[in-house]
């Protein structure tokens, strides 16, 4: 079965049993294996990816100089990178919550189109008009139900019919961008825009704005919030208690009473509406309306930022800023080096391989080792 | 010259060539896939060894002039990629989904990169068999302008099923997929053949992306694949893993993937929207209708990750 | 220019780098009379391009990339590129970083989605940067001054393409994939069925849709599509037209290319393109920002203002196919109107009842196709 990617953060340990300074050094040293093994891997990349641009006559170090600068160097980078990393905390959620439970949901990217879509439909009738508090409530609820039912089909088939959730994922995927190419292009086009199909403004009042003082829209305070609630339902309540159990052993979890399928489904449905949310801030804060620009890969990059950040609600922020600033690098880098922009997805890829490989480390170096090791636990 | 119009005739006509052409690259990725879960490893990477695979063999084939080279070249590339997965699942505790999606993402990503200076320039193409020159009519010898790699891939799914079920290799294969333990104890290790095998998957999923690249469509760009690394897993597990049903299902979707373009030339246009979405729906309706929850996927590899509960 | 011409510059385009540092020597020979103004800028004028896919795609982004090349023989002027920007927040952070870090003072954008609201939004952010986009979508009610479009009359191309197909058809059936069924896109098949007509009444075009303006797999299907059904002639409408161009070369089938130049793909079948020529357009700015002129908002035309382009003659054109076409561009030049009416839709209703201008308002909402077309638009 798949191991289960949450042990080996560092775990809360109980009151009563080792002293609470004993419990404390072991999660110590969690934290410390936990980092230096990450340390070790990034490294190991960077080192593979060096050697790339050596043998192709670029300079390392001026890949790095430029990642730095456009990524995060000056304001007006990092809110770059800021804008780009708001969209990658939904979808990264949107594989770490099933993950809780063993599953692999790889459909954020339908999801968030679909979210969005809906978004775009529930002010259709409004015409630019009616209160906005009441527009906005209609198309996040629209873009979270929308989202969290297409996510909810798939672990509903999961549980009713055992169908590998990864791969019914990724087809319903395709199947959502595919359902919305075809209302955005027939019945629900918007006849002043032939060129490129997409639906009706939403209408300037309903645009969500942007943080005073900044150009980063507020999707991604929300996305903060959403991440951190996140956390605090997987590791405080008994939900993300029976969740985690569920994904350490399901026929233990059944046997223990547990309702499994309800578990399965819910927790699929809360990664639907997460990518949904994205969704709905892609059009209310930047688009405008929904067409095919919503599909343009933040469901796949979330995927690489929810497995770089372990599956950890809180850690998936800071990766997700670092992803973000990569990929805003990747213009400079472009225009800079002369190099193509598939050169940061190489970076991403074999960060994802190395960190993904480092899975074996842990537990191997005797330094990080402790009498009651509570990963076993 | 005055051309003989044929009618509705050209409707199953257009579809027969179009199946040809478009199940091709399915035949080899699901047929290799089949094989790599049949020894109890799934490889989600196909898609990224498959595009990898593409760009290739455009590259090699545009520097050597020689597109049966490219092809070779672009087997063995994803021959690399398959002992790569194989390399990495042989280490414990890591998850073979997860390593999948991220060579998934590599393998695009290093083709994208690599392939960008061959966007342009123009490489020789896989030259198909014209098997069609007893008709005089163009249309028939246009439909049977067949590529002898779907004549390989045909060979190699029969070539597979018989050794599967009757050499002493089909069976070590088989027994890796359904009980790890009994291997051990005959005294072969478990990695080792699922690793060779997930690289003999690759080379297969590396050979179905030259022909995208060097037949059909017969040009390498970033938007070559659709998904169809992926809808090959979901293939193998609608053929319940026997690769002569692979053959099966790779042929009805090339059919369906051909229906909507043969309809526009007798003047059928409707939505090519709904057409579009075909594939991923007939995918996932085989794949739920294969799938149940309270036994075992029929004919699933006991060891195979996804079918364990 | 004279057949012989035409004939050197067919040889030339056979290498495609050749032909870029020629079109790039060219440019340098076009602006002599107005190297002055550039060679006495200053500083260096930045122009910074953005586009939506790859350079190198032989359709739409090649196009630009093309005149970007040009831009780059004239003194004093940086070009900066990016490619593979898509139409979401990217772009604009794309734009306004060449603005901040490379200093750019001209904006190019030139996929359909970059214009609303990113470089509306920029436009209004930054009042000192011009902001061109590929386009007639400015309006001066709803955008500010420093931003306008450039758009090229490419049906007037296709109508060319059609005279020379017409005449190079032998079984009368000539193919044309398309990508949807918009205005813009029905008006370039009429142009096209329109030239076909002319030259050969006899002839038919069948008509297919893939549904967007990129789809390879589609593309390479429609064509064999066409192709077994009994076209010798294959024209087309989506963004690249390589894969069109290349599959039609394959099975031994002739072929017209569209944006930029594919002749080097179809040795032996390509008969001529329509291509955009933005060259001029691009040049003309930078040569007015450095003479501290205001820049036009809209620039717009055919062959009469240089924006269109015939790609030169492969082996597949007929003689008599050259000389028709050639006397087309000409007929264009001078302003010949292409749309005569009475004209009747594919189904005998008569949509075109008396003449049009070529740039009247009247033809950009095309919603039918003439007579000669095999195919419908729902």
């Amino acid at each position: 079965m798949a191991g289960d990617p949450t042990q080996t953060i560092p775990q809360p340990v109980t009151a009563d049993g080792p002293s609470d300074r004993d419990a404390r050094f072991v999660q110590i040293k969690q934290w410390a294996e936990l980092l230096t093994i990450s340390a070790l891997a990034v490294l190991g990349a960077a080192v593979v990816f060096s050697l790339l641009l050596l043998v192709l006559g670029a300079s390392p170090g001026e890949f790095l100089a430029l990642l730095w600068r456009g990524g995060f160097g000056t304001w007006f980078s990092l809110q770059n990178t800021l804008v780009r990393a708001a969209p990658l905390i939904f979808t990264a959620l949107a594989v770490a919550i099933p993950a809780q439970l063993g599953l692999v949901i790889i459909g954020g990217e339908g999801a968030l189109v679909l979210g969005g879509f809906a978004a775009a439909c529930a002010a259709l009738p409004f015409h630019g008009g009616g209160s906005v508090p009441f527009v906005m409530a209609a198309m996040i609820a629209s873009a979270l139900a929308a989202g969290g039912l297409w996510i909810g089909i798939v672990g509903a088939l999961r549980h009713f019919r055992g169908v590998n959730e990864t791969i019914s994922s990724l087809l319903m995927s395709y199947l959502a961008i595919a359902v919305m190419n075809y209302f955005v292009d027939g019945p629900l086009r918007d006849p002043a825009s032939p060129i490129k199909s997409s639906t009706l403004p939403i209408g300037d009042a309903n645009m969500v704005g942007n943080i005073p003082g900044t150009s980063v829209h507020w999707g991604l305070v929300v996305a903060i919030a959403l991440a951190s609630a996140s956390w605090v339902l997987m590791r405080r309540t008994t939900f993300g208690f029976a969740a985690r159990l569920t994904g350490g052993n399901v026929r233990a979890a059944r046997a223990q009473g547990l309702p499994v399928g309800g578990l399965i489904i819910t927790a699929c449905a809360l990664a639907g509406a997460c990518a949904g949310f994205a969704g709905y801030f892609e059009v209310a804060a930047v688009q405008g309306r929904a067409n095919a620009s919503l599909a343009t890969g933040y469901g796949f990059s979330g995927i690489l930022v929810s497995f770089l950040a372990r599956h950890n609600a809180l850690a998936i922020v800071p990766v997700a800023i670092l992803v973000g600033g990569i990929s805003a690098a990747g213009g400079l880098i472009q225009r800079r080096l002369d190099l193509p922009d598939a050169t940061v997805l190489v970076l991403q890829g074999i960060v994802f391989v190395f960190l993904l490989v480092s899975e074996t480390l842990y537990g191997r170096f005797a330094v990080f080792r402790s009498k009651r090791s509570p990963s076993d636990i | 010259m005055a051309t003989t119009d044929i009618g509705l005739w050209t409707v199953p006509l257009a579809m027969f060539a179009g199946a040809i052409r478009v199940s091709t690259p399915f035949l080899f990725v699901s047929v290799g896939e089949c094989l790599t879960e049949k020894s109890g490893r799934i490889n989600l990477g196909l898609e990224g060894t498959l595009v990898f695979g593409a760009m290739a063999a455009y590259a090699v084939s545009f520097h050597t002039h020689s597109p049966w080279l490219g092809t070779l070249f672009a087997g063995f590339a994803g021959a690399a990629f398959g002992a790569l997965h194989g390399a990495i699942c042989r280490l414990p505790k890591v998850n073979d989904v997860a390593i999948g999606i991220a060579l998934m993402l590599l393998g695009t990503g290093l083709a994208f990169f690599f392939g960008k200076p061959y966007i342009e320039p123009e490489a020789p193409h896989l030259s198909s068999m014209a098997l069609g020159n007893w008709s005089s009519l163009p249309q028939v010898r246009a439909a049977l302008q067949i590529n002898p790699l779907f004549f390989i891939g045909i060979a190699l799914a029969v070539l597979f099923a018989w050794a599967l079920r009757r050499t002493r290799w089909g069976l070590i294969v088989r027994m890796c997929g359904d009980s790890a333990a009994a291997t051990r104890s005959a005294g072969y290790s478990v990695d080792s053949v699922r690793l060779v095998v997930t690289a003999v998957g690759g080379f297969m999923a590396g050979v179905g992306g030259a022909f995208l690249s060097l037949s059909y469509p017969g040009s390498w760009s970033e938007g070559l694949s659709s998904g169809q690394g992926m809808m090959a897993v979901a293939l193998v597990i609608f053929a319940r893993w026997s690769p002569l049903g692979c053959l099966g299902a790779s042929l009805l979707f090339g059919a369906a993937g051909a229906i909507g373009p043969a309809l526009q030339t007798v003047g059928m246009t409707a939505g090519y929207d709904i057409f579009n979405a075909a594939p991923y729906v007939l995918t996932l309706v085989f794949l739920i209708a294969s799938s149940s929850s309270r036994r075992n996927l029929k004919g699933a590899p006991s060891e195979l990750s996804i079918s364990r509960r | 220019m004279t057949n012989d011409d035409w004939g050197n510059e067919m040889e030339k385009q056979m290498n495609r780098r050749k032909f870029l540092t020629l079109s790039g020597a060219g440019a340098m020979g076009l602006a002599a009379g107005m190297l002055p103004q550039l060679a006495s800028a200053k500083e260096k004028l930045t122009i910074g391009i953005v586009y939506v896919g790859a350079r190198d795609d032989f359709g739409w982004n090649q196009s630009h990339a093309v005149a970007a090349q040009a831009l780059r023989g004239l003194p004093n002027v940086n070009v900066v590129e990016e490619e593979n920007v898509p139409e979401t927040i990217a772009v604009r952070k794309t734009m306004e970083s060449m603005i901040q870090l490379d200093g750019a003072s001209l904006i190019l954008g030139t996929s359909f989605g970059y214009y609303d609201p990113y470089m509306v939004d920029l436009a209004r952010a930054y009042p000192d940067v011009q902001f061109r986009h590929a386009s007639k979508l400015w309006d001066p009610s709803k955008a500010p001054n420093n931003l306008g479009g450039f758009f090229a009359y490419r049906d007037q191309g296709h109508y060319v393409n059609g005279v020379a197909a017409g005449l190079s058809t032998k079984t009368n059936k000539i193919g044309y994939v398309a990508a949807k069924p918009i205005g813009l896109v029905l008006r370039t098949i009429n142009s096209f069925t329109l030239g076909v007509r002319k030259v050969n009444p006899n002839a038919t075009v069948q008509l297919i849709f893939t549904g967007d303006w990129s789809l390879p797999v589609r593309e390479a299907e429609a064509t064999n599509a066409l192709i077994s059904s009994g076209c010798d002639v294959i024209a087309c409408h989506v963004d690249s037209p390589k894969v069109v161009v290349q599959t039609a070369e394959q099975h031994g089938v002739k072929s017209c290319g569209h944006n930029t130049s594919q002749a080097v793909l179809a040795p032996k079948g390509f008969i001529t393109g329509a291509e955009a020529k933005w060259e001029t357009a691009y040049k003309a700015y930078a040569i007015d920002i450095a003479a501290g002129r205001k820049l036009p908002n809209l620039i717009f035309g055919g062959y009469d203002k240089d924006l269109v382009a015939s790609t030169p003659f492969g082996a597949g054109a007929t003689e008599g196919a050259r000389k028709a076409a050639l006397q087309a561009i000409a007929d264009l030049k001078a302003g010949k109107p292409v749309y005569v009416g009475p004209i009747r839709n594919n189904t005998g209703k008569i949509v075109i009842d008396k003449t049009y201008g070529n740039y009247d308002p009247f033809l950009e909402q095309t919603t039918y196709l003439v007579e000669g077309v095999h195919g419908s638009i729902a």
